[in-house]
């Protein structure tokens, strides 16, 4: 059973279209893996569904790194 | 002051027959059939099984498969016939000229297999899963944008949507961008992927295609006396049109003129052309008017014809009528017969073979017409490509809406 880290990663890198070498707990969506608006909202929307949540427009617009995305995740297991 | 003249440099495919010009032309050349059982999804429940479709296409020559990702297969198909068509003609984008070059490049129908996919999710999952690129990953005008984006093109920049006609109607309007000033370079085309469900089932139910599930091959059969419908095909063309001494000082290599582009609609019926192909013939004899030539210098006619019993006869007719006595010495041929009908990418993809035609000076055949069906007299080039002298081509394109077009290219 992968953590909850690396299934995040694995989204991260699948949606971006980064490799999950490149990826670290402090990069920056936009700033560090190439998003852009677009990208983020479908992000959010993948990790909703691997992790079966539902995250408001509000908090998701928080979500700007993967150790936020991390975060969000565990605290609301 | 005289018309800017306006040539044809670069040229950019994806067929049934190959993903590239060449393997496209070798294929017409050979009197190939395309056509095959569609694999992409399953048909069964569908009176028509077969279609045109791309087969072995891969994006990633072309751009990071991330990108496109965010594009509907039409519009990958677009950008990767544009992207061809850029680097034959050679032609560089820079900050000098980047306002004079535009794009002009439709679909018929554009993004169904996204729409289709959306709509899924809407209803199995509700609106908060609705892709984010669902709308900019499907809407028409989206080859144009994204060539923008990648290029650097600052021109005009649209996407004309009629139907079967889109491509041509596409690069005729370009041709008159240039000529009239307003741009020295456009891409100009079309692109199509609609054998999905909906467009499978719709054509389906419009009675417009085939249904020789038993031979697929044999299925697309213009003028022939068995023939029974179109079919439904995937890909795109595109062409680089430039201002000739634009071409000429960049030394660019230069396929053909574009010397002619008319247009007229039926006013008719939505799906089906008068018996007697006024509507066609006004587009040809329009082009051959704007052309400055008289109707008996064609050499060839890359007519529309689909296999479909109605449009084959007054496309036919026509010919007679805009011709008169030249006509049993014009030769008329479908490539359809070998690739199907690309809809919206149709008039862009035979414009592309009536240039090679031109410069090859060989006149594609019209495979699978055995019996020519009564009162199709013209001379279709039948089973086997003919090698013949071809100064001046006439494209024609006719669609739903009773929408004409024909373009004219002239040997330079």
């Amino acid at each position: 059973m992968s953590t909850i880290e690396e299934r995040v990663k694995k989204i991260v890198g699948e949606q971006l279209g980064v490799k999950e070498e490149e990826i670290t707990n402090a990069s920056s969506f936009v700033d560090d893996l190439g998003a852009d608006s677009l990208d983020t909202v479908e992000l959010v929307m993948a990790l909703e569904e691997e992790f079966e949540t539902e995250i408001p427009d509000e908090e998701a617009e928080k979500i700007t790194t993967v150790q936020e995305a991390i975060d969000y995740v565990v605290a609301h297991q | 002051m005289p018309r800017r003249r306006v040539v044809v440099t670069g040229l950019g495919l994806v067929t049934p027959l190959g993903n590239n010009v060449k393997d496209s032309w070798d294929g017409i050349l050979a009197g190939k059939s395309g056509i095959g059982p569609i694999e992409h999804f399953d048909t069964s429940g569908f009176s028509t099984q077969f279609g045109g479709s791309v087969k072995g296409f891969d994006i990633s020559e072309y751009m990071p498969t991330k990108d496109a990702r965010k594009m509907d297969t039409f519009i990958q198909y677009g950008m990767a016939a544009a992207i061809q068509a850029v680097a034959d003609s050679g032609l560089e984008c820079a900050e000098e000229n980047a306002a004079r070059i535009g794009v002009a490049i439709g679909s018929g129908i554009g993004g169904l297999p996204m729409i289709e996919a959306n709509h899924s999710v809407l209803n199995e999952k509700g609106p908060r899963r609705i892709s984010p690129f669902f709308v900019p990953g499907s809407i028409i005008n989206m080859i144009s944008g994204n060539l923008a984006i990648r290029f650097g093109f600052q021109g005009p920049n649209i996407a004309i949507t009629t139907a079967c006609t889109t491509g041509t109607h596409n690069i005729g309007y370009s041709a008159r961008t240039i000529a009239y000033g307003d741009a020295d370079v456009m891409l100009a085309g079309g692109a199509e992927m609609a054998t999905t469900p909906l467009g499978l089932g719709g054509f389906a139910a419009a009675r417009a295609l085939s249904t020789r599930n038993d031979d697929p091959q044999a299925a697309s059969r213009p003028w022939d006396a068995d023939r029974d419908g179109f079919v439904l095909s995937d890909g795109a063309g595109v062409l680089v049109l430039e201002e000739y001494e634009h071409a000429k000082a960049r030394g660019a290599t230069i396929y053909a003129e574009l010397t002619g582009f008319g247009m007229s609609d039926d006013a008719y019926h939505m799906t089906s052309p008068p018996e007697d192909g006024r509507g066609a013939a006004a587009s040809m004899a329009n082009a051959i008017k704007d052309s400055g030539l008289n109707p008996e210098q064609l050499d060839y006619i890359n007519a529309h014809g689909t296999s479909t019993p109605a449009g084959d006869v007054a496309e036919s007719r026509a010919v007679e009528k805009v011709l008169g006595d030249a006509a049993s010495s014009v030769a008329v041929s479908s490539t359809k017969s070998m690739i199907g009908h690309l809809l919206g990418a149709a008039g862009a993809v035979e414009a592309v073979f009536s240039i090679l035609a031109i410069r090859d000076q060989v006149a594609p055949p019209t495979i699978n017409l055995d019996n020519p069906a009564e009162g199709c007299v013209l001379d279709y080039v039948p089973h086997t490509a003919r090698d013949m002298k071809i100064d001046h081509a006439l494209s024609n394109s006719f669609g739903f809406g009773g929408t004409n077009g024909s373009l004219l290219f002239s040997r330079i």
